[in-house]
């Protein structure tokens, strides 16, 4: 049998988007250590509805760290313990018998509260929008093999291209800035053959749109590269500063490129 | 009931001449809708997973005005994001004898020659096209060192076929379809709702010309009118509650257009993937699949004794069974999902399952590293391992890891014409959700072709032959169709939330679950499905009386939202048995036990059952209507699917 623990739960609640939110404290009794984390919050919510309550509000779908849709802060951290995990790859063997948990939404300006724990992260579909892609018309395609693609590059712009667009790092960061988000997808694209031809417009209007939606600025903390669940390196943010800053250069002498 | 084949069964749509020209051919047949005319249409497409989005995006580069719906957040998380393993093409990239002919071939055959021939053929067209378009859009697949694309041999291929990108190929194509979705959204072709649930589908004159939505955020009930509305809704393995399956993945959108008409094909054609990892308790929400590319290095095995209660290390090797390699030595690891999947089952029902529930079997990578060393194996499989070390804490470096099957892939779906169109006029059925392309049993790697196949290459061919027929913009959701369904949507709503009884909507979906998987798993026979058929509908009563839904409809409310989906499985579940006993024979997915061969193997009946099963419904509780599609192979020959 699985060993059991005893917890207590500190949870933001929050009706809706416009209501005020406080923090309320739930006992989560007999959580099997076995139990994924997200699965020791269902436990509660049955709990909760027994009682004639309203469940906790949480935005969840895979429940494998890969659709990016989880989005907990768990003791202050986004994701909460362990690295290179979303919330929903958390086991409860990461606690201890008797501890008590905080769970809090991803807060920031750019991702309002929707209900609970939810929040709204269409900031990121309107970034990736701005230019988050490589402009090829289905039908459009040459061979998939007539451009070999280095192995080196490949997989740098394969470790960017990782990124879930959890928004973990924003949560992170004491700016709430996307940084990280923004550089993973113009590094991902712009260091593929491909997506050359876009690169400068990309950077330039993606990261206008960033700046648009009510990001903060990076100012080096690299807290976003601690919480990635998929453990993005912020080196591309350097890179992206000097394809941005490259970028603005060409932009101030060619009107049309 | 059941109605004579073809009378009426609607046209399938095939086109004339040889399987390798049909496609070449329809599309030289197909109607055309000039440029200038495309911006006049409205297509509604519901989902955005591969199928949706490649749909969305490509046709609003041809022109046409799209929106596009999803329940999540955001349309980049759909369901096929965790797809791992690949995506197949008939490139022959390696140069060891693929073509177009052999990947139809090996999906016939896979599919246990219950799928259309001239479908299958198609997709294997189409696959090539695929890789050419993903890689365009900057999907980073494999390479090898020279820069050219890599390939491995997937799921019962004995070819390398399937492209990857390590394990997260799902995630990359979506990746890249979201990405050509987000540029047509910028242009203003697209219009997109996110966290916006389709609860219903409104026909005018008998033609799909609108859906019913719920705002997931504001709780408010209404409608979108198009000129044809294209489902992409993925597939229905969560009426077994516990599925690789995300948590929303739901039957409601088909299962709605089902009642209003749709025929459901082959509901009974489930596929259940041998590499999960095993339940461990009851709280359990969900399975995780391990990707069967691990096959490729791994070994199966369980003790030769029963009640075995060593460490598998301290297990020597003349005490292991690989059972797998005995039994088809020339597949050995690589045989097909549902016989691997019946194989556990078998060695575990024999008392020979490992782990504390005795519902595991082991599969060893120790030889794999002994030959290849522990770097080359967490080159291929590192993400793996490593998500396998998080949910079970075990390290699959040192220990061998456990694995179980468990339900992954519906290859039953809505039943389509080859023009993707069901015998609804208008409403088209893409990826998942349709049931067109992979028989009885699915081949790895090749869901993620079908998807991106339908929504980049076929539908937006296909799609001017039912719109070149239509007057755009005839309906608009002044029509009170739809003042009449958005009504019976708010009426249940209302009804969910105020019964008021003692039980969750989970703990429904569970024994709901448990039943069907139960009865209607990887063994199937007339007994169980007979018992089935007794108890959904008193659980489904039960589920009326006392299930209790807390909060309003005002706002976010989640429990309201799986409440509609449980009620639609609680429905469709009875659908699925009632097919699954329908077909007297066992085929791909479908096993039935009193029809098997004496060393267990599935015994096909090609005289009497070589047709799709398209069920009408009849009403609520009321036994549906079978009709048949008979299915013709002109081009490869029935035989026994044996990989031995
Ligand atoms: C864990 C896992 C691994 C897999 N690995 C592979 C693999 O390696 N290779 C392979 O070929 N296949 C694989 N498959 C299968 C493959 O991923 C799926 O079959 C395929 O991605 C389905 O795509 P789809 O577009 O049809 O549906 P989905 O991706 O499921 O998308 C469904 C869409 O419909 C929307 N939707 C659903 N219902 C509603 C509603 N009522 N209202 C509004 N929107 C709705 C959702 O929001 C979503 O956008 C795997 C499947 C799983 C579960
Ligand atoms: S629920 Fe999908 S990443 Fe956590």
């Amino acid at each position: 049998m699985a060993k059991k623990l005893q917890l207590t739960l500190k949870v933001w609640r929050q009706p809706s988007g416009k209501a005020e939110g406080r923090i309320e404290t739930y006992d989560a009794k007999d959580i099997p250590v076995t139990a994924s984390f997200l699965e020791m919050l269902d436990i509660v919510n049955e709990g909760i509805i027994a009682d004639g309550g309203e469940p906790i509000a949480f935005d969840h779908d895979c429940r494998e760290g890969i659709c990016g849709m989880c989005s907990l802060t768990i003791n202050g951290c986004p994701h909460g313990p362990g690295k290179g995990v979303t919330t929903c790859q958390v086991h409860m063997r990461s606690f201890q018998d008797g501890d008590t948990i905080w769970i809090e939404p991803f807060r920031a300006d750019a991702f309002p509260v929707l209900k609970d724990l939810m929040v709204d992260r269409t900031a990121f579909d309107h970034i990736i929008q701005a230019g988050g892609f490589i402009s090829a018309r289905t039908g459009s395609a040459v061979d998939a093999n007539a451009t070999p693609i280095p192995k080196p590059v490949a997989d740098a712009a394969f470790d960017a291209a990782a990124c879930i667009g959890c928004g973990a790092c924003v949560a992170a960061c004491k700016n709430a800035s996307a940084m990280l988000f923004v550089a993973a997808k113009v590094e991902h694209l712009g260091m593929l053959p491909q997506g050359k031809a876009e690169k400068d417009r990309r950077v330039l209007s993606m990261v206008r749109a960033m700046d648009d939606h009510g990001f903060g600025n990076c100012t080096n903390q690299y807290e976003c590269e601690a919480v990635c669940p998929k453990e993005i390196s912020a080196t591309y943010i350097t890179k992206m500063n000097r394809d941005f800053a490259a970028a603005s250069v060409k932009e101030a002498v060619v009107t049309e490129f | 009931m059941v109605s004579d084949i073809s009378k009426d069964m609607p046209d399938s749509k095939i086109p004339s001449g040889p399987i390798a020209e049909k496609w070449t051919k329809h599309k030289m047949d197909s109607r055309l809708i000039n440029p200038n005319n495309k911006r006049k249409y409205t297509v509604l497409v519901v989902g955005s997973g591969l199928a949706g989005a490649s749909a969305a995006a490509t046709l609003s580069e041809l022109g046409y005005k799209v929106k596009c719906f999803c329940y999540q957040d955001s349309p980049r998380r759909a369901h096929s994001i965790a797809a791992q393993g690949g995506i197949n093409a008939a490139k022959n990239y390696q140069n060891d004898g693929d073509s177009v002919y052999r990947l139809f071939y090996d999906t016939v055959k896979g599919g246990d020659f219950r799928s259309r021939e001239a479908n299958v053929h198609r997709l294997a067209e189409c696959s090539t096209e695929i890789i050419d378009q993903c890689v365009a859009q900057g999907v980073p697949f494999a390479r090898e060192y020279g820069g050219l694309l890599a390939n491995r041999s997937f799921g019962g291929a004995q070819v390398s076929r399937t492209f990857y990108a390590r394990g997260q190929t799902g995630q990359q194509l979506l990746i890249g379809a979201y990405s050509a979705l987000s540029k047509q959204i910028a242009a203003g072709g697209v219009e997109m709702y996110p966290r916006t649930e389709m609860l219903d589908l409104v026909l005018v004159d008998g033609h799909a010309k609108g859906i019913v939505v719920r705002d997931m955020v504001t709780g408010r009930v209404h409608s979108f009118a198009g000129d044809t509305v294209l489902l992409a809704t993925g597939g229905y393995g969560n009426v077994f509650y516990l599925s690789t399956n995300a948590m929303g993945c739901n039957v409601t959108a088909a299962y709605r257009a089902h009642k209003r008409g749709a025929y459901f094909a082959n509901p009974c054609y489930t596929q259940i993937h041998p590499t999960c990892i095993p339940v461990s308790g009851a709280y359990q929400s969900k399975l995780t699949l391990m990707s069967e590319s691990l096959r490729n290095d791994g070994r199966v095995w369980v003790p030769k004794k029963a009640g075995e209660t060593r460490r598998p290390r301290d297990i020597p090797e003349d005490e292991r069974d690989y059972y797998l390699e005995r039994k088809y030595p020339s597949f050995g690891n690589l045989a097909p999902r549902d016989i691997s999947s019946r194989g556990a089952k078998e060695v575990c029902d024999e008392g020979r399952g490992v782990g504390d529930t005795g519902l595991g079997v082991y599969l060893d990578f120790a030889a794999a590293i002994d030959r290849d060393g522990e770097d080359a194996i967490r080159e291929r499989y590192g993400n793996l391992f490593q998500m396998y070390e998080q949910i079970t804490g075990e390290n699959a470096y040192q220990t061998p890891m456990r694995i179980f099957p468990a339900v992954h892939y519906t290859m039953g779906g809505l039943w389509v014409d080859y023009n993707l169109m069901s015998n609804i006029p208008g409403l088209h059925v893409l990826g998942e959700a349709n049931f067109s392309d992979h028989g009885a049993n699915r081949l790895g790697a090749s869901a993620l072709m079908q998807g991106l196949a339908d929504g980049y290459f076929v539908i937006p061919c296909t799609i001017a032959n039912y719109l070149a027929g239509e007057t755009p913009g005839t309906v608009t959701t002044e029509h009170e169709a739809f003042k009449k369904v958005e009504e019976e949507v708010s009426q249940r709503i209302h009804q969910f939330l105020n019964i008021n009884g003692n039980r969750s909507v989970d703990s429904f979906h569970r024994e709901l679950g448990l039943m069907v998987w139960d009865k209607c798993g990887m063994a199937r026979d007339r007994e169980g499905l007979t018992e089935a058929l007794k108890k959904i509908p008193e659980l489904r009563e039960e589920f009326w009386k006392n299930v209790r839904v807390p909060g309003d409809n005002n706002n976010v409310n989640q429990e309201l939202e799986k409440a509609g989906r449980v009620a639609d499985f609680l429905e469709f579940a009875e659908l699925l048995c009632y097919d699954a006993r329908a077909r007297e024979e066992s085929c791909g997915g479908h096993f039935r036990t009193e029809y098997q061969t004496e060393e267990g193997e599935a015994m096909r009946d090609d005289e009497n059952y070589a047709y799709v099963s398209a069920w009408e419904h009849e009403g609520v509780g009321k036994e549906p209507t079978l009709h048949k599609e008979n299915l013709e192979f002109e081009n490869v020959k029935l035989a026994v699917r044996s990989y031995k």
